[in-house]
């Protein structure tokens, strides 16, 4: 059913289509849960993808780690992106934490995560303290 | 000794913040840790000061970092156009430091403190070093080491209210999707050049020629910027983030992160794309330009209907960012130095305003309207600088308002859009509505019993007034202005195709 070409193409860049899938669960998770830690989970999703796509730009068949040996005419994977993405890897963490630890300071203040429930408490707070200035 | 240091300029206006940063954790006495704080910042005004005095003049410094040449290195490419950037953000970081001094002593407990601080070197370094790379992947890091500190500098705002929190947690959420669309442009940029220097990328690329993973590269960039710089309808983060951040921070912000998300945006639409490709023009003129026009008028009426200043404020920034886009959509030389023009001249008028708003809130523990009645009576000077701003974001004459708007209307006229120029004024017209809403409160309402005549601290009118009397300064004499942004207007757009087709016609 398939011509040769046509499959080949998929399969052939099977790790970009994973990336593709891997994205666009990462932002729907991110749009469409209300519980934060798990909008947290699809953001570090996405965020994955998102390495798998450099590192897989990188990568050539049957390329080594790019040290240098006595073989001059070693095929090896292009370091860059991987390094790029150390970096990018580092800052996702730092994200993460940084969000988990706001986490941890909307429950001790609102005592839930649940964003519906947080956005009831703080429509409250908006209207208590509009008809607190409509009293004085 | 000094002048052996003239070379490194550049990479010491990044390092200097970076370095002091958790130093000032590490000393752990809040008074040091100002010192050391406003020192740095001081020395990084003065390092961007003496940057855009060398490149005013047409000329550009390159750095290589490490000594490694470009493209194989990280250069640090200042030419007008960033030094000008620098220069806006340096300024405003070193103004705001005595403020913060004074008004975060009310809004959280002395211990957090040197946090504080750390948190502001980092962003400043971030949003510095934003600026002054030259290199693709560069800006990201270093727009991620702005953002982390910036979500945390909002978190603070939690001692007064918790939903400063919440604001936090949506800004550090859809920031990051934001700098992650911004990655992959970047790695869509890199499959097709292999080259990560602006420099070289602007080369490549117009080898590569129009092919669809340019385009696309361009639009997840264009798409990415537009959630920092809260282009409509990507702002969604900013009310919350500016109403419930601590006072100093709002300021800083608001004057200083969207504006070099901007800043961001121009130098690959002009530098890096060359404006090479049909599809940017079509993206500016059929859906940039629509978007900041709806921007000017949806946030400037959103504005009108807010209860709470600060609040009216984030909005009214929605709109001017609409102004600075629209600047750039028009696609013209002109247009490019009113949106540039704009960016300086807002950074100005917002930080002023948002400090003067901080005043209030360090005096009467509150930025809603009904508790400011009265309030022209009990904190005259405070009131004034506001309502100073407030003239300069209608744009009335001998504010620099005015000569943002005067740019823009000309830039407009002269791609031969009247009705766009009729959109500009009529937008200032709302903004007439919405800062004569706080004036009738201020001036007109009698204050409530008991509120004494006290005006905030000196340390906080201080700064306040630098930046009222700067937007009255460039008001009146906007030589510096327009020629650094005309400057830096050229520099962005010399390399364009746009400008070869000016020049034919």
């Amino acid at each position: 059913m398939w011509d040769e070409m046509t499959a080949e193409f998929f399969v052939g860049h099977y790790n970009y289509w994973m990336t593709v899938v891997l994205m666009m669960i990462g932002l729907y998770v991110v749009v469409s849960r209300g519980n934060l830690v798990k909008k947290i989970v699809g953001l570090n999703l996405f965020q994955t993808s998102v390495f798998m796509l450099y590192i897989s730009m990188a990568k050539i068949l049957g390329g080594t780690a790019p040290i240098l040996t006595d073989n001059p005419d070693e095929v090896y994977s292009n370091p860059l992106p991987h390094v790029l993405i150390l970096t990018a890897i580092v800052v996702g963490v730092a994200t993460t934490a940084l969000g988990l630890a706001l986490i941890i300071r909307i429950r001790e203040s609102f005592d839930t995560i649940e964003e519906d429930e947080i956005f009831e408490i703080e429509q409250q707070m908006a209207k208590n303290a509009t008809s607190s200035v409509g009293d004085r | 000794m000094l002048s052996s240091l003239t070379p490194h300029l550049p990479v010491l206006q990044v390092v200097v913040p970076l370095m002091a940063a958790p130093l000032c954790t590490l000393i752990g006495n809040r008074h040091l840790a100002w010192t050391i704080a406003f020192i740095t910042a001081l020395a990084a005004f003065v390092v961007s000061a003496l940057l855009l005095g060398s490149v005013l003049d047409g000329s550009v410094i390159s750095y290589h970092l490490g000594g490694w040449a470009p493209p194989w290195g990280i250069e640090y490419r200042i030419d007008a156009a960033n030094a000008f950037v620098l220069f806006i953000v340096s300024l405003i970081g070193v103004l705001v430091l005595p403020y913060a001094r004074q008004s975060i002593e009310h809004e959280f407990e002395a211990s957090t403190h040197t946090y504080f601080y750390t948190c502001y070197l980092l962003c400043l370094t971030g949003l510095l070093g934003v600026a002054a790379t030259g290199d693709a992947f560069n800006v990201f890091v270093f727009l991620e080491i702005s953002s982390l500190a910036t979500y945390a500098l909002v978190a603070f705002g939690a001692r007064r209210d918790k939903r400063a929190l919440t604001a936090a947690y949506n800004y550090l959420i859809m920031g990051t999707i934001g700098a992650t669309f911004f990655v992959i442009g970047i790695g869509f940029l890199y499959m097709v050049t292999g080259t990560l220097n602006m420099a070289d990328l602007a080369v490549r690329l117009a080898e590569v020629g129009d092919t669809r993973v340019t385009r696309v590269a361009f639009v997840f960039i264009l798409v990415g910027m537009g959630l920092k710089l809260a282009m409509f309808p990507l702002h969604l983060w900013l009310p919350n983030a500016y109403n419930y951040a601590p006072s100093a921070v709002t300021a800083f912000l608001a004057a200083t992160a969207t504006k070099v998300a901007l800043y961001v945006l121009l130098r690959f639409t002009f530098t890096v794309f060359q404006f090479d490709f049909p599809v940017q023009e079509l993206t500016f003129e059929y859906v940039v330009m629509p978007l900041a026009l709806v921007a000017m008028f949806a946030a400037s009426i959103a504005a009108v209907f807010q209860q709470d200043v600060k609040r009216l404020l984030a909005y009214s920034s929605i709109a001017q960012v609409g102004y600075m886009l629209l600047g750039v959509a028009l696609l013209s030389e002109a247009g490019l130095t009113a949106g540039i023009i704009h960016l300086f001249n807002h950074a100005v008028t917002k930080g002023a305003l948002f400090l003067a708003v901080g005043c209030f809130v360090y005096q009467i523990g509150s930025s809603r309207l009904g508790d400011l009645k009265g309030i022209g009576k009990t904190m005259p000077w405070t009131t004034a600088a506001f309502v100073a701003g407030g003239l300069s974001l209608i744009g009335v004459p001998l504010t620099v308002g005015f000569i943002s708007k005067w740019y823009l209307i000309q830039a407009s006229l002269q791609t031969g859009s009247l009705w766009i120029a009729g959109l500009i004024v009529a937008s200032s017209l709302i903004a007439v509505v919405y800062v004569w809403r706080i004036v009738e409160v201020a001036y007109l309402e009698p204050a409530p019993e008991g509120r004494a005549n006290k005006e905030a601290p000196l340390a906080m009118i201080l700064p306040t007034y630098a930046l009222v009397a700067a937007s009255l300064y460039f008001g009146i004499n906007s030589e510096l202005t327009s020629s650094a942004a005309s400057q830096a207007a050229t520099a962005l757009y010399s390399a364009t195709d746009l400008a070869s087709e000016g020049a034919a016609q």
